[in-house]
């Protein structure tokens, strides 16, 4: 039963005529060689664009680089013995175990919430428009999306805000002492003193890599400070080649404002406290010894600059992201399309028997929708299998390897670099046979459908 | 008109007094009238350049009353030849981007060799290097029109300022001012690591640097492996320049950066780095896509010499090659080898001439005169861009060879694997 409305579905109609056709010539003698007739303008242009091809293909693949020298099978054992060919294999085959089952899911997701809604049009327009934009359009707008700069792409300027909400950035990032200053990082992104100080003396650090245009406006020229008898002091500024001399406070150089500073005795942080708008930093009243000044390293931090979607780790994932932006609104518009021929009466009978909405959408909606969900899902795969814009688009050059699939290969392998067509026919026979179990798949569900 | 007849004269008196070497007045002036003729000429060159080519063809137009059409076939050049060399009908003349092109259709029969009187000309009046270049199996095929400079290290004048430094000329003062920079809280150097070709202008650089001009050639070659040492201590230079403090970005960042929007780091409205190392089409960039001004905000100084090197550079270049024997066509390769056609180009600009009888006034200004006086400078130390003398598998392929394996090395720092990759995929291109 549930067949029979999928048989209702435009597409199947043709395969269902084909098939009624041969039936009929196969009973009708003469019939059948008018149907001959009418058919080999057809078959000449299956066998100009579709079989010769594939044939030339095979061939084509058994040869070399420059078609002169015979391979055999060559080139498909060192398509499986290539790492860069494996890559493409092996992210082709987390492509094909993540992507279609995602967009048939939100597919579904989208097709049954959208009926329940009065503006169910306005909404499916909406999702089914990436479709009306070409793949490589789209591939330049996600590589956009995801551009490392947060002030570029919207993904990382969603995270940083994100992060920023929670943790303040540090005062002086990147900021760090001149190497001859006598500190010591301490190995967190922190500086210690690498000798130890006593109350009585006075702590000079000269800190570097700070632009002019970054201080912050309260700070105030530097001071220099005197010894004092029972007090541990010190000073940090902004040290520049440029206005005076390196390690010597200099004519317009300005003190480090809100620096923290701890003073540390073994391993213990004594005292703690914040630098004045000069950049001068006073412990009072210490017992005399010796103290490790120490410069913690949330002083310092580097801002939080986002995620790197387009590095070697999380670029297939992204690309498949925008794939599912894409191809979503295709699921939804097929399974939305079997979702109004399930017959009525069947949620109806369900609901009068008390079953909740969750157990009409599992019970009855899904099974009867199964047919329409394969015939989604293989599309889907074989669509998979093929992508090729995506990854060219969005993967930059320095991850291309990482994000590469068997169809980027094959086009690489055969015009990008130095023109190896017998490899990149082999690989493109390769993609054949991947696609033709679901190609088969289809075409016998459309058939059942049909006789079923 | 009158200047023909003048420089007419002018080879008569030469003639009469039997003086040969007049390279830079000689040229087309025993122009046949070519009236009625036509000619037509491939190459990639399309937009801005596309209409600089068209002068310097119209120029020609006007001497010998030919028409020369010139049709643009962009990165597809390669193929549009083969194509049409396969069908019998190939342009009078093109310009090939790659060395590799020149040999490729001068083995296959298609190219005719230079005429003797062109010939002569290129060996007056260019440099071995080009003439080389040129020449396949001992015939000459090939007249370089068009250069490029590819060791130009571009700043922005206004941050230099503000840490008071001054362009380096050694290794040792360029580490001093990517110091100072990073001292003053601005990143020394955006690097377009995203895109490969980028690294393998910088290895290259230092390389024919660090080992001399006949290494160069031989790595090219794959004579030597690129296990060699020489390839380890030009790595690990690259190394040290390309230290993680010293990228804007960072090594990570650096491997997002595309070329443009490393150009954009240095010149754009609020610039993150003070320089940017590229070929001297960087000023395009500039002009097109940034409002500093060549010249004033941005200004460029030659590869620093490094220490036990030698001053050289990195070139590519457009040869003008001819497909067919015809007098017109010779006529135009003539002219085309004549510094009187470089020179009107080289007044429009974003041209640089490997031609030495080219008039340096004829640039249009300091910075443009300045990046052919480095060339001219760099004497028999200037080498075509490797990655364009290997194969392309090897050289210029998106995630693979020495783009990708320079792009694995600035993100791992890893001499010793950064070498071993670079061989095995070496070896596997030079073996097809």
């Amino acid at each position: 039963m549930a067949s029979k409305d999928v048989g209702s579905v435009e597409v199947l109609e043709l395969g269902g005529t084909a098939r009624k056709r041969r039936r009929r010539s196969g009973i009708q003698g003469s019939g059948g060689r008018r149907a001959a007739l009418f058919l080999w303008p057809c078959a000449i242009l299956l066998v100009l664009y579709i079989v010769y091809p594939i044939a030339f293909s095979l061939g084509r693949s058994l040869f070399d680089a420059s078609g002169e020298e015979f391979l055999g099978l060559g080139n498909y054992i060192e398509a499986f013995s290539d790492e860069r060919t494996l890559v493409a294999f092996r992210n082709n085959l987390v492509w094909l175990l993540v992507a279609p089952t995602l967009v048939t899911a939100l597919g579904l997701l989208f097709a049954v919430l959208t009926e329940r809604v009065s503006w169910a049009t306005a909404f499916r327009f909406v999702l089914f428009m990436p479709m009306a934009i070409s793949l490589f359009a789209s591939g330049v707008i996600f590589r956009l999306v995801y551009d490392e700069d947060p002030d570029l792409g919207v993904a990382n300027a969603a995270v940083v805000t994100a992060h920023d909400m929670f943790a303040s950035s540090a005062e002086f990032p990147g900021a760090e002492p001149r190497d001859e200053a006598g500190m010591a990082a301490t190995g967190d992104g922190g500086y210690r003193s690498a000798e130890l100080v006593r109350p009585g003396e006075v702590v000079a650090i000269p800190m570097v890599g700070l632009r002019d245009s970054e201080m912050p406006e309260h700070a105030q020229q530097a001071t220099i400070l005197e010894p004092t008898v029972g007090e541990l002091r010190g000073y940090l500024w902004r040290d520049v080649g440029s206005s005076g001399q390196d390690g010597a406070v200099g004519a317009s150089e300005a003190g480090l404002p809100g620096v923290t500073v701890h003073a540390v005795r073994d391993g213990q942080v004594v005292a703690s406290t914040t630098t004045a708008d000069d950049g001068t930093f006073v412990f009072p009243g210490l017992a005399d010894g010796g103290y490790t000044i120490r410069l913690p390293a949330e002083n310092f931090a580097e801002p939080f600059r986002g995620l790197t979607w387009l590095g070697p780790g999380l670029v297939t994932p992204v690309i498949i992201s925008a794939w599912i932006w894409i191809m979503t609104g295709f699921a939804m518009t097929f399974i939305a399309a079997g979702l109004s021929a399930i017959p009525r009466e069947a949620l109806e009978a369900a609901r009068v028997d008390g079953a909740t909405e969750g157990q009409v959408f599992r019970r009855v909606t899904v099974p009867l929708l199964s047919p329409v969900l394969l015939v989604v899902f293989v599309t889907l795969a074989i669509n998979v299998l093929k992508v090729f814009e995506l990854v060219y688009v969005v993967a930059p050059g320095s991850s291309q390897a990482e994000a590469n699939v068997l169809a980027l290969q094959m086009w690489q392998v055969s015009f990008g670099a130095g023109g190896d067509q017998g490899m990149g026919s082999a690989l493109v026979v390769i993609l054949l046979l991947l696609v033709v179990p679901a190609m088969l798949f289809n075409i016998r569900r459309f058939r059942k459908a049909r006789s079923g | 008109m009158r200047m023909r007849k003048v420089s007419r004269l002018l080879v008569a008196v030469l003639a009469v007094t039997g003086v040969a070497a007049c390279g830079s007045a000689g040229g087309g002036d025993d122009a046949a009238d070519l009236g009625g003729q036509k000619l037509e000429v491939a190459g990639y060159w399309s937009g801005e350049e596309q209409k600089a080519f068209e002068e310097v063809l119209a120029q020609f137009e006007d001497e010998t009353g030919a028409s020369v059409n010139y049709t643009s076939a962009g990165d597809d050049l390669p193929t549009v030849l083969q194509t049409r060399i396969d069908g019998s009908t190939p342009p009078n003349v093109a310009l090939l981007p790659q060395p590799g092109l020149v040999q490729q259709f001068a083995r296959a029969g298609a190219l005719q060799p230079l005429p003797e009187a062109t010939r002569n000309t290129v060996e007056q009046d260019y440099p071995e290097l080009w003439r080389e270049l040129g020449t396949v199996d001992g015939e000459m095929y090939g007249v370089y029109f068009k250069a490029a400079n590819k060791s130009t290290f571009w700043y922005n004048t206004g941050l230099f300022d503000e840490a008071g430094v001054s362009p380096p000329s050694t290794g040792e003062e360029l580490a001093g001012v990517m110091k100072t920079l990073a001292d003053n809280g601005i990143a020394p150097l955006s690097v377009g690591g995203a895109d490969g070709w980028v690294l393998t202008d910088w290895f290259e650089n230092i390389y024919l640097q660090t080992a001399g001009p006949e290494m160069y050639d031989k790595l090219s070659r794959h004579e030597i492996p690129w296990t060699h040492p020489s390839v380890r201590e030009a790595l690990e230079k690259m190394r040290e320049l390309l230290a993680k403090d010293r990228l804007a970005g960072g090594t990570g960042g650096t491997l997002q950066t595309d070329f443009p929007t490393s150009v954009n780091n240095v010149f754009g409205d609020d610039p993150s780095a003070a320089m940017v190392y590229e070929g001297d089409f960087v000023g395009g960039v500039i002009t097109s896509s940034t409002a500093s001004v060549l010249g004033e905000d941005a200004q460029l100084f030659p590869f620093p010499v490094l220490e036990g090197g030698q001053r050289s550079a990195v070139v590519g270049g457009d040869a003008a090659v001819a497909f067919t024997g015809d007098a017109a066509t010779k006529e135009l390769m003539q002219f085309l080898a004549s510094p009187r056609a470089a020179e009107i180009w080289a007044e429009r600009g974003g041209f640089l001439s490997p031609n030495e009888q080219v008039n340096l006034e004829s640039y249009p200004d300091e910075l443009s005169r300045s990046i052919a006086q480095q060339l001219r400078e760099a004497g028999g130390n200037v080498r075509f861009d490797m990655s364009d003398l290997v194969p392309t598998s090897f050289g210029a392929t998106v995630g693979a060879g020495m783009w990708q394996d320079l792009q694995d090395f600035l993100g791992s720092g890893d001499v010793r694997k950064a070498t071993a990759d670079l061989e095995t995929h070496a070896a596997e291109a030079f073996e097809k």
